[in-house]
């Protein structure tokens, strides 16, 4: 397990250091510091071997993070573990800087104390920690305030305290999509997918029971067999919607809190979500996609020492939504002499430091196409490489999933205290921004 | 209020005033001064001077200042022992606390603390946390038996705790249990022998259940010690599987790595035809390919187990190959491991986009990088032989580059590429020969040279080319040199006119100008057979070579198979066993992948018993099939040794159970009762009525003892497989002794020593009687005939087919392994003969469905003729007789397993086909005897 623990400035100077075994000494402190902080080559690896002993580091901004062991440990955990603990830190005092370590380095050493046991990871949910490690001394708790805090910290809900009362009950869902895309000149598409998350930020009181539902594929279709029978009679119209808009999801992860065995079996989603803001769901789809801007690049060459480009996009979403941020790249050769723009829409530059076209429009509405034309006058240069052509980038924020995921609903019950579901205020938003959005030209 | 003020440095007697300090009334100075200490501490000053003075803040209400004061007495109690006893009271003071958090401290504190005077006051308090009201102090005090242990192990077993820490697996709590099992993981690994870990189905149940309930780190610690389980079936696997497949949707990488872990483990057992094992299978991409979108580190474990698994089973990712694309903004560390799993996957299917990758990432800006994309250019050629000639002008494209770095690694690669296809991409030695002058790199200009040599009759100017290299023959690396030398002498035998005073040159700076033995012996030995024998030194030198093996970079299997067992871990990081970078004892248990085993309702059950013979304990007894893997490669390969006698009874009776069931009446003679002649069966009717008399006269007389038929040598192992050992060789039996011909060639480049054979379990327990020797090391293309003495001792194990045999073979460069199938009439003995009474009885008492025919073909012999071959292969004629113009013959054998297979052949004069109707309690076993006649009577 984890022999020990150092945090270190940008310079190498250890800020905290804790050591939880015995096989692991203030050499090892030194160790690190020689070898990869000051190390002359770039580092090669995030886990280094000096001398038997395994160091594992992650940075953050100018800090240096770094675990080690000297046993065959599980690697993964050990970087998961890293990074929660910058979460947790991050919580407690905001950004990690030296500064920040400096001044709260005996809250970090509690918190040490508290979340790595011999180098075993425990409990680290922040809800948890924040209600016994408080810096502000544990005044005199009631017995049953304690026994509370040891339950939740040890209990099957480690990541929610209970007694948490809201005047208002409200939760807001954000879907937050990127859509990936590397499509041929003539339009076909060779690759497309969509990494999503769905952030849930919730004020609820007590322990609420959550169940969310979207329109995932297997659920509805799942669905529609078990339940074909009753509604056809009660609403003969049913069936079409289903179907059509469910989305198939190739693969999901969940925050801890969602019961995963109930999902392996019914593909439902069921958890008690942590207070305040958390990411439930991170997943990724590949069928399907709507892609939100289609570019047709046209390119030319005229002689040896022009170049005349076209490029138009279009907007392939309902025309009442609004897309924004769109900034168009389109790369030039590195022998540009000069570049002459003409666009329709937005604003166009040469930017010959970053040897591309950069054409930004704030605002376009769905369904609408803009186009640009530049000429790109070229120095003769006696350089046999041809120009490689990089792809045509986009960037841009749509306010729609392209993966076509739809939110059908979050159920919220608490059976202890007197609010239903319909109490709950709930605010759902869904931005779909790019990813890599790329067209060969 | 910031803390940083503490690490603000102050000027001498810093120590004294925080003496001053530590001893104050009031409460917030003295907090103060003990967060300086603890200031001074962490950038490494030595403030042991202080402390009884710090010991003295111990007793507080101030929780905040106890943790300081404690995490202080953590790094100094070693060096202060005795005073560390001062705080002795205070710990189990505070372990008697109302409030559950101050006990949980103390007994987590206590158990930092190695100081032997205080573990033995760390018990009693220990013992009561054990068994506390609140699980967080449970918790606590499991992890603390670890600390204790790691400190005296035999005080934590005299005290009986790791029996309490056994019984918390069961606590009601789930991260009560997840600290229980950790604690228990780890005390076990320094007890590899121990059965601390006692996993029965109950107790993996019990942690199955913990597995829904606790923290994401809990859920690590059970998947983690679930690894370390062998099910006692298939079923068993399939249902912890099942219950394991939802950890895959985690958010926690770490989780998913170790559910992966477990699921690779246990699908060893499964069968791949259960429809379970493919679900599994597509089960298992989804989430691996998730993994390579978490933050780089984590992604870079990812990537170094997911090169594990694809080596374990291609199948699994083989259509994700897009995923492994390298991305602009990624890791070197996680580009270059990309690169290395793209090669992996690479396929006919998918290998123009795999290049045209490549292509991209040879021009990038890492030369790390960029070299490792021209070498994965050039083993995609090796590796998918349709796609050679687009890798080789993908190469010389980038040769035209010119950039020094790739045009070296190319002509590396292209290389090899003339290895794999002999006569194919030759017209491209004019680009590389233009490049000559650039190359600055030992192992560039080494191949270049190479090639050179090898083509020197299609260059014109070979000889100028090595002459040019020649002039700074001594400031070249010994890689290059050798190469030099062997170029020259491929040239002078190639051109011999125009190139003698150059190889003259090589070999004298070769062997009087230099001090490098290596070079010296290499050219005294071209020397002589040059001045020897110029014909015999041409077939050495310029002798055909060995192809080159697809995959030279591949994880040796056995250690593959450990790694599998360490995913997640530091092991499967490094791609190095345990052992190899953990110290001391822990932890370097060897771990092995589980055998199949198939659970009893499952196995196919080939005995059709006969009706009364007990079977119910026969799926006990049967060892069944395992896979090459479980079994084949946990071979000890030392001289294997015959087992004791006493083991030789038992096979026996494994094998009769295993074949046939109830044989032991059969074998046993005097439980035999012959039945009334009334109730012998339609097809035996016949003979019974023509009369005994002459039934039976038939003897034995034409018999000799000349051995039975041996097939020819077939190629059992070939070179391409096994590194340059071509393996082939055939099956006799004479005069009661099996052996196994074997001859063995080397067609490497080196000499092979150190041979051993090891065979796997197989149906008839055959195994070596001796070791293997091979008296003088093989050197290249040579061969030796070796006759393997073998018996019939070994262990027993179904195999399928029935005469399948796996072995595996060491020399000094690798394991080999190949299976091959024996004749089943080497297994048959000389005592074969049944008499005839005998015969007739076991004739009918054997039911009917066991009963096989076969038709014998294109046969020319007549009965006399095929009665003596038999024979000499120990199928001996009982009886013979004529019925209706055909003649029938009753014949027996016997196997050394003592199963007897009875036999009726009906041979009809002018027709070259017989009849062929086999008897067994072992039916499985006919379709092979019969294949036995086939060979026996058509060679």
């Amino acid at each position: 397990m984890i022999g020990g623990l150092f945090i270190y400035n940008h310079k190498g100077e250890v800020l905290i250091s804790r050591v939880y075994r015995d096989d692991i000494g203030r050499n090892a402190v030194d160790a690190f510091r020689v070898n990869v902080i000051h190390a002359r080559q770039q580092v090669r690896s995030p886990v280094t071997n000096i001398a038997r002993t395994s160091f594992f580091h992650v940075k953050r901004s100018n800090i240096w993070l770094a675990a080690v062991t000297k046993q065959n440990v599980n690697a993964a955990m050990v970087f998961e573990f890293l990074y929660k603990m910058c979460d947790v830190m991050a919580a407690y005092f905001g950004k990690i800087s030296e500064e920040n370590i400096k001044n709260n380095f005996v809250l970090i050493y509690e918190l040490l104390d508290e979340i790595l046991d011999f180098g075993y990871p425990q409990n680290s949910e922040t809800g948890a920690l924040k209600t016994f490690i408080t810096q502000q001394g544990i005044k005199s708790q009631t017995k049953e305030e304690q026994s509370q805090i040891t339950s939740q910290v040890t209990g099957q809900i480690g990541w929610r305290r209970e007694g948490i009362k809201y005047r208002r009950n409200e939760l807001f869902l954000d879907v937050l999509e990127s859509v990936n895309l590397l499509m041929s000149p003539q339009g076909q598409v060779l690759s497309a997918h969509v990494s999503g998350r769905v952030v849930m930020k919730s004020y609820l009181s007590g322990m609420p029971e959550c169940k969310f539902g979207m329109n995932d594929k297997i659920v509805i279709e799942k669905q529609g067999k078990g339940t074909a029978d009753e509604t056809s009679k009660r609403r003969p119209s049913a069936p079409a919607r289903s179907g059509k808009q469910s989305i198939a999801i190739d693969d999901c992860t969940f925050h801890q809190c969602v019961r995963l065995s109930k999902f392996d079996s019914e593909r439902s989603i069921s958890f008690i979500p942590p207070d305040g803001e958390f990411e439930l769901m991170r997943y990724r789809t590949t069928k399907d996609i709507i892609l939100p801007f289609r570019v047709i690049p046209l390119v030319r060459e005229v002689g040896r020492t022009k170049l005349e480009v076209k490029v138009v996009i279009k907007s392939n979403f309902k025309p009442s939504l609004l897309a924004q941020k769109i900034e168009v790249r389109i790369p030039t050769p590195l022998n540009t002499s000069g570049v002459q723009v003409i666009c329709m829409k937005g604003k166009a530059k040469y930017k010959a430091s970053e040897n591309a076209i950069v054409w930004k429009i704030k605002r376009m509405a769905g369904m609408k196409e803009s186009q640009i034309s530049a000429e790109i006058e070229l120095l003769p240069t006696n350089d046999k490489k041809k120009w490689a052509r990089p792809p045509i980038s986009m960037n841009f924020e749509v306010p729609f999933a392209p993966s076509g995921l739809k939110v059908r609903y979050l159920k919220v019950f608490e059976p202890k205290l007197n609010y239903s579901d319909h109490d709950v205020i709930k605010w759902v938003r869904y931005i779909g921004r790019s990813g890599i959005y790329e067209t060969r030209c | 209020m910031t803390d940083s003020k503490y690490f603000t440095t102050t000027k001498k007697g810093e120590i004294f005033e925080l003496k001053a300090e530590l001893n104050s009334d009031k409460k917030e100075k003295k907090k103060e001064a003990v967060k300086k200490v603890i200031a001074s501490m962490t950038v490494g000053k030595d403030v042991s001077a202080l402390f009884p003075d710090v010991v003295n803040c111990m007793q507080t209400d101030n929780l905040e200042l106890k943790k300081l004061v404690y995490l202080y007495l953590m790094n100094y109690a070693k060096s202060q022992p005795d005073m560390a006893i001062m705080a002795v009271n205070t710990f189990v003071k505070d372990c008697e606390d109302p409030n559950p958090l101050i006990r949980a401290l103390a007994v987590r504190t206590m158990g930092c603390i190695r100081v032997d005077k205080i573990t033995e006051y760390l018990c009693e308090p220990l013992r009561k946390c054990l068994k506390d009201e609140d699980p967080y102090v449970r918790k606590t005090a499991a992890v603390c038996v670890a600390k204790l242990h790691d400190i005296n192990a035999q005080l934590v077993e005299d005290q009986g705790f790791l029996d309490t820490l056994k019984d918390l697996i069961s606590d009601s709590n789930p991260m009560v249990v997840a600290n229980a099992v950790a604690a228990l993981s780890e005390i076990a690994e320094s007890h590899p022998s121990s059965n601390l870990l006692d996993l029965n189905p109950q107790s993996i149940n019990k942690l199955l259940t913990a597995l829904n309930e606790c923290t994401e780190w809990g859920q690590i610690f059970i998947l983690d010690c679930l690894a370390n389980y062998t099910p006692k079936d298939d079923r068993e696997a399939q249902s912890i599987c099942e219950r394991v497949t939802p950890r895959l949707s985690h958010a926690n990488s770490a989780v998913v790595l170790s559910a992966v872990k477990v699921l690779m483990k246990f699908m060893e057992m499964l069968s791949k035809d259960l429809d379970y094992y493919g679900t599994l299978l597509k089960k298992l991409a989804p989430p691996l390919v998730t993994l390579l979108s978490a933050e780089p580190e984590l992604q870079y474990v990812a990537l170094r187990n997911i090169n594990l698994i694809v080596q374990k089973r291609p199948e699994i990712l083989k259509h994700e190959m897009k995923v492994f694309f390298v991305k602009y903004n990624d890791p070197i560390y996680v580009k270059l491991e990309k690169l290395d799993i793209m090669i992996r996957l690479a396929s006919q299917a998918n290998i123009a986009q795999v290049l045209a990758e490549l292509k991209e990432y040879a021009t990038e800006v890492d030369v790390d990088f960029v070299r490792k994309a021209v070498r994965a250019i050039g083993r995609c050629a090796i590796k998918v032989e349709q796609s050679a000639e687009r890798c080789v002008s993908t190469l010389l494209d980038l040769i035209q580059t010119k950039v020094n770095y790739v045009v070296q690694e190319a002509i590396v690669v292209i290389k090899d590429i003339f290895r794999k296809y002999p006569n194919k991409y030759e017209s491209v030695i004019a680009t590389l020969c233009e490049n000559l002058d650039s190359l600055d790199e030992p192992e560039a200009r080494a191949a270049m040279i190479w090639i050179v040599g090898e083509y020197a009759e299609r260059i014109d100017n070979a000889d100028e080319l090595l002459e040019s290299f020649l002039e700074g023959f001594h400031d070249e690396s010994t890689q290059v040199q050798l190469q030099l030398l062997t170029a020259i002498v491929k040239l002078f035998l190639k051109k011999p006119t125009e190139t003698q005073e150059l190889v003259q040159q090589v070999l004298s700076l070769a062997t009087q100008d230099s001090d490098n033995p290596d070079l010296r012996d290499r050219g005294y030995i071209y020397w002589r057979l040059l001045s020897t024998d110029p014909v015999a030194a041409k077939e050495v030198v310029l002798a055909e070579k060995p192809l080159i093996s697809e995959e030279t970079d591949l994880i040796e299997p056995t250690l593959l198979d450990e790694l599998i067992c360490y995913i997640g871990t530091l092991a499967s990081v490094y791609h190095k066993p345990p052992s190899a970078f953990v110290e001391g004892g822990r932890g370097v248990v060897h771990k092995s992948l589980p055998p199949r085993t198939a659970s009893s309702e499952s196995t196919e059950s080939p005995e059709t018993a006969p009706a009364g013979a007990p079977s119910s304990e026969q799926p006990d007894v049967i060892p069944t099939q395992g896979d090459l893997l479980g079994d084949l490669l946990n071979l000890d390969l030392g001289p294997p040794v015959s087992g004791p006698p006493l083991a030789t009874s038992s096979v026996q009776m494994g094998a009769v159970d295993l074949l046939g069931g109830g044989l032991d009446s059969l074998i046993g003679g005097p439980n035999f009762v012959a039945p009334p002649a009334a109730a012998v069966p339609a097809n035996l009717g016949a003979s019974m009525g023509s009369g005994l008399s002459d039934l039976f006269d038939l003897t034995s007389g034409v018999g000799t003892l000349s051995g039975s038929y041996v097939a020819p040598k077939a190629v059992w192992l070939p070179a391409m497989k096994a590194k340059g050992l071509e393996i082939s060789g055939t099956f006799t039996r004479q005069v009661g002794s099996i052996s196994m011909d074997l001859q063995l060639t080397n067609k490497a480049l080196q000499v092979m020593t150190d041979f051993a054979i090891q065979f796997n379990r197989n149906s008839f327990g055959l195994a070596p009687a001796a070791p293997l020797q091979v008296h003088a090391p093989l050197s290249p293309n040579q061969t030796v005939e070796i006759s393997l003495p073998l018996n019939t001792v070994g262990s027993v194990m179904k195999m399928e087919p029935l005469n399948n045999l796996q072995v595996a073979v060491k020399n000094n460069i690798d394991v080999f392994y190949f299976s091959t199938l024996y004749p089943l009439h080497i297994l048959f003995v000389e005592d074969g003969k049944m008499d005839r009474q005998m015969f007739l009885a076991t004739w009918k008492d054997i039911p009917n469905e066991n009963e096989a025919q076969f038709q014998i073909r294109d046969c020319p012999l007549n009965a006399e003729a095929v009665s003596s071959r038999l024979q000499s292969s120990n199928i001996f004629t009982v009886a013979k007789r004529n019925v209706e113009g055909q003649d029938m013959l009753y014949q027996s054998l016997k196997l050394t397993n003592g199963i007897w297979v009875l036999a009726e052949l009906r041979i009809q004069p002018g027709n070259p086909s017989f009849t062929l109707s086999l008897k067994c309690r072992a039916p499985e076993v006919s379709q092979h005897v019969y294949q036995a006649y086939e060979t026996i009577l058509k060679n």
